[in-house]
């Protein structure tokens, strides 16, 4: 893969063309949803929705035929896991929970061009990319269903807890990155880089600003992944820039790319080639995965209230896991028993996870005071040495 | 301060500065992994020149020119931490230091609990903080209790050279996030320090100590305000009564055994901070010392304190910040019971 242009992609809408006036024009996408269509915009794509492999004259991906199949399947036991811990949440097991659905290929893309040696910090949907770093797919359902606040080793999987404050993991990775460069781990094929994911909301966020303003005087190997799911809970992205995401890179010295985020190859070979720059000490990369969010914000969320149905039912078609199995039967890579072996595993996985999460015990109420500081805790000690001594005074009046 | 570059060696008369300087100096020698960061901390050395000459001497790695941005230099200083680094990140003004409040008490403060002390982050914030220094608004503020009411953060102010020479080394160190508050009117403030000393040999980080001994009433104060009481005992002693000073040193965990022990001698308690009074730090101190000296008190806990009023211009901060006075009418009406 050769050297890339600085960015990539339609230029900056029309909309500032004119008279002056009080509100600015609708974008394409914003005239595009009022008529219950989306156009697909410029970008990256290696896999159309109908499932046909196009090329790009700057990203390429060379799979076998079992990775192919490899993708397929993260990408399908990945969505029946979500829609598991949604029918879970619904059935009030879990007291939330944020479905990945629609955002398969991206996270599945990303996650699988990460090495080992790479750390990813997520926002709090990338169950995919979780998946990508050997996570157990139970762990983040403490989160969830509001026994723990994320039950997995960051420096054993280097994939860092999930953060709910939008965007402020973004400097976290940043700093990070920081470090591996400190540490010289740049600039060889075995070289260290960090992932960062957030959404297109969390890109209105100050934090994220300082982060791409950070990253780019320190030149850390950092790779910006943004989740372009068209909305922020209800708002559209229209309110959150009226510049395509991706193009603000060009502000803070480091190329952005726009890629088809419902395309798992296109989105692999974005990742991979960012993070090889940024491995290589090529500095930073801001990518914009155009994809949407399919379901609800969370599950507190009723999207009808702000999309259309057609809208939902426009980007219906260009499924990512769809696309995929179209494009593996059209290449004889899938047949019907590959594709029924795939769901039996789903089956599987996702039975171990609702046993698991049903089974889930309370957590022992000595963990309220566990962990507050690495060090000496005396004002901790001693609430905990009054709350055992309270608990205990129950103990045989039949409370607990 | 003085551009004094002797040996680090021997019993020194120091400003807090100046050794506040030499103690970040000594945790850079110590540790490879410590880095300090902030706007203006390296060819400037500080606005208040903290850190001064220390990039020169471990170059733009170790000492990093920040951009300005205090929810970056926190939010990566996180990352760093999650690296093996232990960065010490430099606030210019307490009230510059909000816009990373967010960083400093939900992600800071929260990542080893969150975690299950998976992750344990070893940084510092240093904020220069209080009044009386006749600036602009936004220069003067008292934040100490956002801090001390987050769980997860160790508060901690040195009111004296040796204090800051060996705490913020000590801070450095400290494997929790360390909010390090550092009195700015008093950075000129000397007293002796010997640079000899091993760390150990100094006061533990997270206590408070009884800087002068009297049977009368007890006054309790940090940082900014310890020079206030020294002043206030003197002039008390004058009229024959005898203060027992305790510097708190420590507000979070907030190291009271010391006040108990002197409240149950004394009998009268005197609180003074610069913070504004209402859930301020003295509220703390008076609830917990009526829960464990209640038979002892003879009068109720008085408080001197900055008023619950925004900062002052600068013109009217003499009105604001408790003075020589305003402690021995406290001192007076504690008497008065």
């Amino acid at each position: 893969m050769g050297d890339k242009p600085a960015t990539k992609g339609r230029p900056a809408t029309k909309a500032r063309s004119g008279a002056r006036r009080s509100r600015p024009a609708p974008t394409p996408a914003e005239e595009a949803a009022l008529q219950g269509s989306v156009p697909e915009p410029e970008f990256v794509q290696l896999l159309t929705p109908d499932g046909e492999r196009v090329e790009h004259p700057d990203y390429s991906v060379d799979f076998t035929d079992e990775q192919l199949q490899g993708l397929y399947r993260d990408l399908v036991i990945v969505r029946r896991l979500d829609l598991e811990s949604t029918a879970l949440q619904r059935q009030g097991h879990l007291a939330i929970w944020a479905s990945l659905e629609g955002q398969e290929a991206a996270q599945i893309g990303s996650g699988r061009a990460l090495r080992k040696q790479d750390m990813a910090f997520p926002t709090y949907r990338e169950h995919g990319v979780l998946w990508c770093r050997g996570v157990d797919p139970t762990a983040p359902h403490g989160l969830f269903r509001g026994n723990d606040h994320g039950d997995w080793d960051p420096a054993e999987h280097n994939a860092n807890l999930y953060t709910l404050v939008i965007g402020a993991q973004t400097l976290h990775a940043v700093g990070y990155a920081m470090g591996i460069n400190y540490d010289g781990k740049v600039g060889t094929d075995d070289g260290e880089a960090a992932i960062v994911y957030f959404g297109d909301g969390a890109s209105s966020q100050g934090d994220v600003h300082e982060a791409c303003v950070f990253a780019g005087v320190y030149h850390a190997p950092v790779v910006f992944f943004c989740q372009n799911n068209q909305y922020a809970i209800s708002e559209p992205v229209e309110r959150q820039t009226r510049t395509p995401i991706y193009q603000r890179a060009a502000g803070y010295g480091f190329p952005g790319v726009r890629v088809d985020g419902n395309d798992v190859l296109a989105c692999y070979a974005v990742a991979r080639h960012a993070l090889d720059q940024a491995r290589h000490g090529q500095g930073p990369t801001l990518i914009e995965a155009y994809t949407y969010r399919m379901g609800a914000h969370t599950t507190t969320d009723d999207p009808t209230r702000y999309r259309t149905g057609s809208e939902v039912e426009s980007w219906k078609q260009r499924d990512p896991i769809s696309r995929m199995r179209s494009y593996l039967t059209k290449a004889g890579i899938g047949d019907d028993d590959f594709f029924a072996s795939v769901d039996a595993d789903a089956d599987r996985i996702t039975g171990r996870l609702r046993e698991f999460v049903i089974g889930m015990p309370d957590p022992d109420p000595s963990r309220l005071f566990e962990h507050v500081y690495a060090e000496e805790s005396p004002l901790q000690d001693a609430e905990r040495a009054w709350f055992e001594q309270y608990q205990s005074s129950f103990v045989g009046e039949g409370a607990h | 301060m003085a551009k004094q570059q002797g040996p680090l060696t021997g019993t020194q008369t120091l400003t807090i500065g100046k050794a506040l300087n030499l103690g970040l100096r000594r945790a850079l020698e110590d540790d490879p992994k410590v880095l300090l960061m902030g706007e203006d901390v390296g060819r400037l050395g500080g606005v208040f020149r903290i850190t001064d000459g220390l990039q020169k001497d471990f170059g733009e790695d170790r000492v990093l020119d920040s951009p300005l941005a205090e929810a970056g230099i926190v939010g990566t200083a996180i990352g760093l931490a999650m690296r093996g680094y232990r960065p010490v990140c430099e606030m210019q003004f307490d009230g510059f230091s909000y816009p990373a409040f967010d960083q400093v008490t939900n992600q800071l403060a929260k990542m080893h609990y969150r975690s299950r002390g998976r992750i344990t982050l070893p940084v510092v914030i240093r904020i220069p903080f209080g009044g009386g220094i006749g600036s602009v608004e936004h220069h003067s503020e008292s934040p100490e209790t956002y801090y001390m009411h987050t769980a997860g953060l160790k508060v901690v102010t040195p009111s004296s050279a040796v204090d800051a020479y060996f705490m913020i080394q000590q801070a450095i160190r400290s494997n929790d996030p360390v909010i390090f508050l550092e009195p700015k009117a008093r950075y000129y403030e000397k007293g002796e320090v010997d640079l000899d000393a091993s760390l150990a040999s100094a006061e533990p980080l997270h206590r408070s100590r009884v800087v002068r001994a009297g049977s009368d009433a007890t006054v309790v104060g940090y940082g900014p305000t310890m020079r206030v009481l020294r002043d206030s005992a003197d002039a008390a002693a004058e009229d024959g009564r005898l203060l027992e000073l305790i510097d708190l040193r420590t507000l979070s965990p907030l190291d009271l055994d010391p006040v108990y022990e002197s409240v149950k001698r004394t009998g009268r308690l005197i609180v003074v901070h610069e913070a504004p009074t209402n859930a301020g730090p003295a509220a703390e101190i008076a609830a917990r010392v009526q829960n464990e000296c209640f038979y002892s008190l003879e009068a109720p806990v008085q408080r001197v304190t900055g008023f619950d009023t925004p900062y002052p211009a600068s013109k009217l901060e003499e009105h604001f910040l408790p003075d020589l006075d305003r402690v021995l009418d406290a001192v007076d009406r504690t008497f008065s019971y």
